[in-house]
């Protein structure tokens, strides 16, 4: 299929029928995890407090063709993951469908249809494992109520097998294709007629073998991503950006040489945002040519003089003290179990133990750039990109060119990568504002390197102090965390500070440590740049500062780390989180998804085995531990690392562990373990993003420096732990990262006796 | 005006000389598997061959093509080494995002042209220029290996 193909298929499969009835809308609220509150108010958690829900309508979502050829459409984007092969075969598992008479189809942007399709937050599994198990379950009960009205017998005597319905006692058979059309028009089972399978008869579900469907087209150059959108006549754009966030054009010279320049065709001013600065473009001066490369040009012709605005200050240096100066004074108390400061007061020098981490801001960077294609007329437009939430992006472009949402279509490619940054659609809103201006004619905006680098809602920038007052046994009395970084919360409410009960819900107010006084704090900082997602988000700064802060009490109380470890997690048992002061949960019901210590401890154990834990270790070298919780699942990870006479460190192998309930894919899940633990490597090694005079002062791969091939370490174990269909799915995106950082740093103290508290490390101590 | 060989048929091209390679395939002829992700010759995203060479089209002007023979991505299925590689890397599942797939199989097929039986040393040093962000890297050195063991049998995928 040639690249015009697959884009006519994009805008044309979705208007198909499916299973050839009309859609009836039919939306049900998956029964999970609502709890009705005294005063009669339902209260939703999961999918359900989702945007759009949960919909598990077969007819949404399956077709099936006279041939048999099965589509099942995968509403959530792919950037990675292999989410838009997992769903689809979850689908496929239930209805008793072939593999390999399956075809997958990209959704378009529509939530009110198809339901949630935000894939931010590790969501993808464990919002529609079982919803789309129910479209599976619902299409393959119609095809054998087709098949048994066709036959005149009782339902009970036929069933779906591998494509086909048998009649048990006759030995006759129908294909999938044969019953379409008298399958579409069977009422949809639901409630206690929806008959899902037994686990034990899966074929696909937990078993690995089915591949990603996009690999064959990847590795030929043929699978299309935002930035490969090709429309006829299209031109090409990318925008002078504010240097600084807030910053406004003052003036510009030079439009009459940029427009000189050959291919340019046309300038376009885009207005600075205005409020906070949620998902609007930054602002400034777009060039649009007939190629990316000539519209570069033309924008090095520009020159812009910019007024800063308050954020032109922003200095890393200066802000690090800032940090420390809240870090070390008493900040905004969040969980207070017993009285943490009072035994600090009462307590001996020699019992005190007290440290500061320092976690700089990270650049996503994910190897596709930013990138929106547009065409605009006066009352539609069509997007074609790469989006994680594709609904956002379709209704900040509705609200800048003043449309209804209906108005607008989205259709959503592969993202070569997001990582959290593609949740943010501020460029697709600049590709049809300038599009807006171009009659009718397609514009793809690009963004370059130094771009994303310089424009990126960045990780945010934390200082973490920890306090613990020893018992005689070795064990903390106390624990003090104030945890102080600009929030997130700021991209939506300005001036906005201290860190919220979702970025304080991902490892430091939920710890779940046996000591008696606990006192979480943060400290009100205010944010000078966009602050968003980074994979695995607040779990980053506040598990490099838990789970090193504990390898020093270890210490301190000459103890092996493992041992204390699970003696602070404590025995088995499930703690509801609100007892811990976590009311955010990551959206999830407390009843539902407690905390398990049995399971912490399980990966725990699982990561120390597989990297036999105790060992006698060659000289200079040293292995760490470090666990985390995060997104539902339950990780552990063990570095071994080299550190040799001129203090260089080399990672040797990574052993990790994860326990994320269900396993619907296992070889994808290994894949993301994989993945977890070299971008917990590449930030806890070497990659930081630094400000001057409000400005990024990194801009490429030269200078925000991610891991490369030969950093990596040629060996990664992953160990899956507890695969339980009888638990609530976990996320697996992203909790792979949190732990590896800590872990690193504790074999590097293993190895050398030196305690690396700031990020990054950069690879020689 | 600018004529050079692009997978085997010859290509006439308009644009400014000093276009880099990477736009005119993407931009101007519509090739797009060559993909973009620094412009800097940094991550080997857009590795294309120039008269076998693997060289990389962000910073490759057009008139350095002039004359010569231009080999992308798309065209690697024509290639023995190519197929084995691209089949490995299938078989292995590298790919997470996929999007600097294409790049690394050219790197890891230029590798393997030149060193039939790399080293683990040897396939750092090939394979260091390639930057994937998903951190693929262990599975990467296995499908060059794999590559590598069926290529040696003389093994035709």
């Amino acid at each position: 299929m040639n690249t015009r193909d697959k884009f006519s298929e994009l805008s044309g499969v979705q208007r198909r029928h499916f299973l050839q009835a009309t859609a009836g809308g039919l939306s049900l609220a998956v029964g999970l995890g609502g709890e009705v509150w005294a005063q009669g108010v339902v209260k939703k958690y999961g999918a359900d407090s989702m945007p759009g829900g949960t919909v598990d309508n077969p007819l949404v979502f399956v077709s099936i063709a006279p041939d048999g050829l099965v589509t099942i459409l995968a509403h959530r984007a792919e950037m990675g993951t292999g989410v838009r092969t997992s769903l689809p075969m979850v689908v496929a598992d239930e209805m008793e469908a072939r593999w390999d008479r399956v075809k997958v189809v990209q959704a378009d942007s529509d939530e009110a249809r198809f339901g949630n399709q935000n894939v931010d937050g590790s969501r993808s599994v464990r919002h529609f494992f079982v919803p789309m198990r129910r479209v599976g379950a619902a299409a393959r009960q119609m095809l054998e109520a087709a098949a048994a009205a066709r036959w005149g017998v009782p339902v009970g005597q036929v069933r779906a097998m591998q494509h086909e319905v048998l009649h048990t006692p006759s030995g006759r058979r129908l294909g999938y294709g044969e019953l379409a059309a008298e399958a579409a028009k069977q009422p949809v089972p639901k409630g206690e007629a929806l008959k899902l399978k037994s686990p034990k008869d899966f074929r696909y579900i937990g078993k690995g073998q089915v591949r990603v469907v996009d690999l064959q087209d990847i590795g030929r150059g043929k699978a299309l991503y935002g930035i490969d959108a090709r429309q006829p006549d299209m031109v090409f754009a990318v925008v002078a950006r504010a240097p600084v966030v807030g910053a406004k054009v003052r003036t510009v010279t030079g439009r009459e040489k940029a427009l000189a320049v050959p291919g340019v065709l046309k300038l376009v001013d885009i207005p600075a945002y205005s409020g906070a600065p949620v998902f609007q473009p930054l602002g400034g001066v777009a060039v649009v040519a007939r190629n990316t490369w000539a519209a570069m040009q033309g924008r090095a012709a520009l020159q812009i003089e910019w007024d800063d605005g308050p954020n032109g200050s922003y200095d890393s240096v200066q802000y690090r003290k800032t940090l420390e100066a809240a870090a070390r004074a008493p900040g905004k108390m969040l969980r207070n179990d017993g009285d943490a400061l009072d035994a600090w007061k009462g307590a001996p020098e020699g019992r005190r133990v007290q440290a500061e981490y320092y976690i700089p801001h990270l650049a996503h960077a994910s190897m596709e750039p930013p990138s929106a294609t547009a065409r605009v007329s006066a009352d539609k437009a069509e997007i074609w990109t790469s989006v994680q939430n594709p609904h956002a992006a379709r209704d900040g472009a509705a609200k800048a060119l003043g449309l209804k949402l209906e108005q607008v279509t989205l259709h959503n490619l592969l993202l070569g990568g997001a990582f959290g940054r593609k949740s943010k659609p501020d460029y697709v809103t600049e590709a049809v504002l300038v599009a807006k201006t171009m009659e009718g004619r397609p514009v793809k905006l690009t963004w370059t390197r130094e771009d994303d680098i310089h424009a990126d809602y960045l990780h945010t920038v934390s200082v973490e102090h920890l306090e613990a007052v020893l018992g005689a046994d070795g064990m903390p009395q106390s624990w003090l965390h104030r945890t102080v970084a600009p929030t997130i919360s700021s991209l939506f409410q300005q001036g906005a500070m201290g860190e919220g009960p979702s970025e304080v819900g991902m490892t430091a107010i939920n710890v779940p440590f046996v000591i008696p006084n606990v006192r979480i704090e943060t400290g009100d900082v205010p944010a000078h740049t966009r602050i968003g997602w980074f994979r695995s988000v607040f779990n980053i700064p506040h598990a490099f500062a838990v789970q090193c802060f504990v390898a020093e009490l270890a210490k301190a109380a000459g103890r092996d780390h493992k041992e204390y470890l699970l003696a602070l997690i404590g025995p088995p048992r499930k703690i509801n989180p609100t007892t811990l002061g976590d009311s955010w949960n990551y959206t999830e019901s407390p009843e539902r998804y407690p905390i398990d210590t049995g399971r912490m401890r399980d990966v725990v154990e699982a990561a120390a085995r597989g990297a036999r834990w105790g060992r006698k270790l060659p000289k200079g070298h040293g292995l760490g531990l470090a666990f985390a919780y995060s997104f539902m699942s339950y990780t552990a990870t063990v570095v071994e690392v080299a550190v040799n006479d001129k203090g260089e460190v080399h990672v040797v192998a990574v052993d990790m562990a994860l326990d994320c309930g269900p396993q619907v894919n296992p070889e994808r899940i290994r894949a993301q373990m994989q993945g977890g633990a070299i971008m917990g490597l590449s930030l806890a090694l070497m990659s930081e993003i630094t400000f001057e005079k409000g400005r990024v002062q990194q801009g490429n791969f030269n200078d925000y420096v991610v891991m490369r091939h030969y950093e990596a370490p040629r060996t990664i174990r992953t160990h899956l732990v507890n695969d339980n269909i009888d638990v609530p799915p976990g996320g697996v995106g992203e909790p792979p990262v949190p732990p590896v950082a800590p872990a690193l740093a504790n074999a590097i103290f293993a190895a050398t006796g030196k305690r690396m508290r700031d990020l990054p490390i950069r690879q020689v101590v | 005006m600018v004529r050079f060989t692009l997978n085997q048929q010859t290509q006439d091209v308009q644009s400014a000389p000093e276009t880099p390679l990477l736009w005119v395939l993407r931009d101007e002829l519509g090739l797009t598997g060559t993909k973009f992700g620094c412009g800097m010759a940094l991550c080997g995203a857009c590795t294309v061959y120039l008269d076998g060479e693997a060289v990389r089209a962000c910073t490759t002007p057009l008139s350095a093509v002039s004359g010569k023979a231009v080999t992308t991505v798309e065209a690697l299925e024509n290639d023995r080494v190519g197929r084995a590689v691209q089949q490995a890397w299938v078989e292995t599942s590298v790919a997470q995002c996929g999007y600097c797939q294409a790049g690394q199989i050219m790197s890891a097929v230029a590798l393997l042209k030149a060193t039939p039986k790399p080293t683990d040393e040897q396939i750092d040093e090939g394979m260091s220029g390639n930057i994937c962000r998903c951190g693929t890297y262990v599975r990467i050195r296995e499908a060059v290996k794999l590559a590598s063991g069926r290529l040696a049998g003389g093994a035709r995928s």
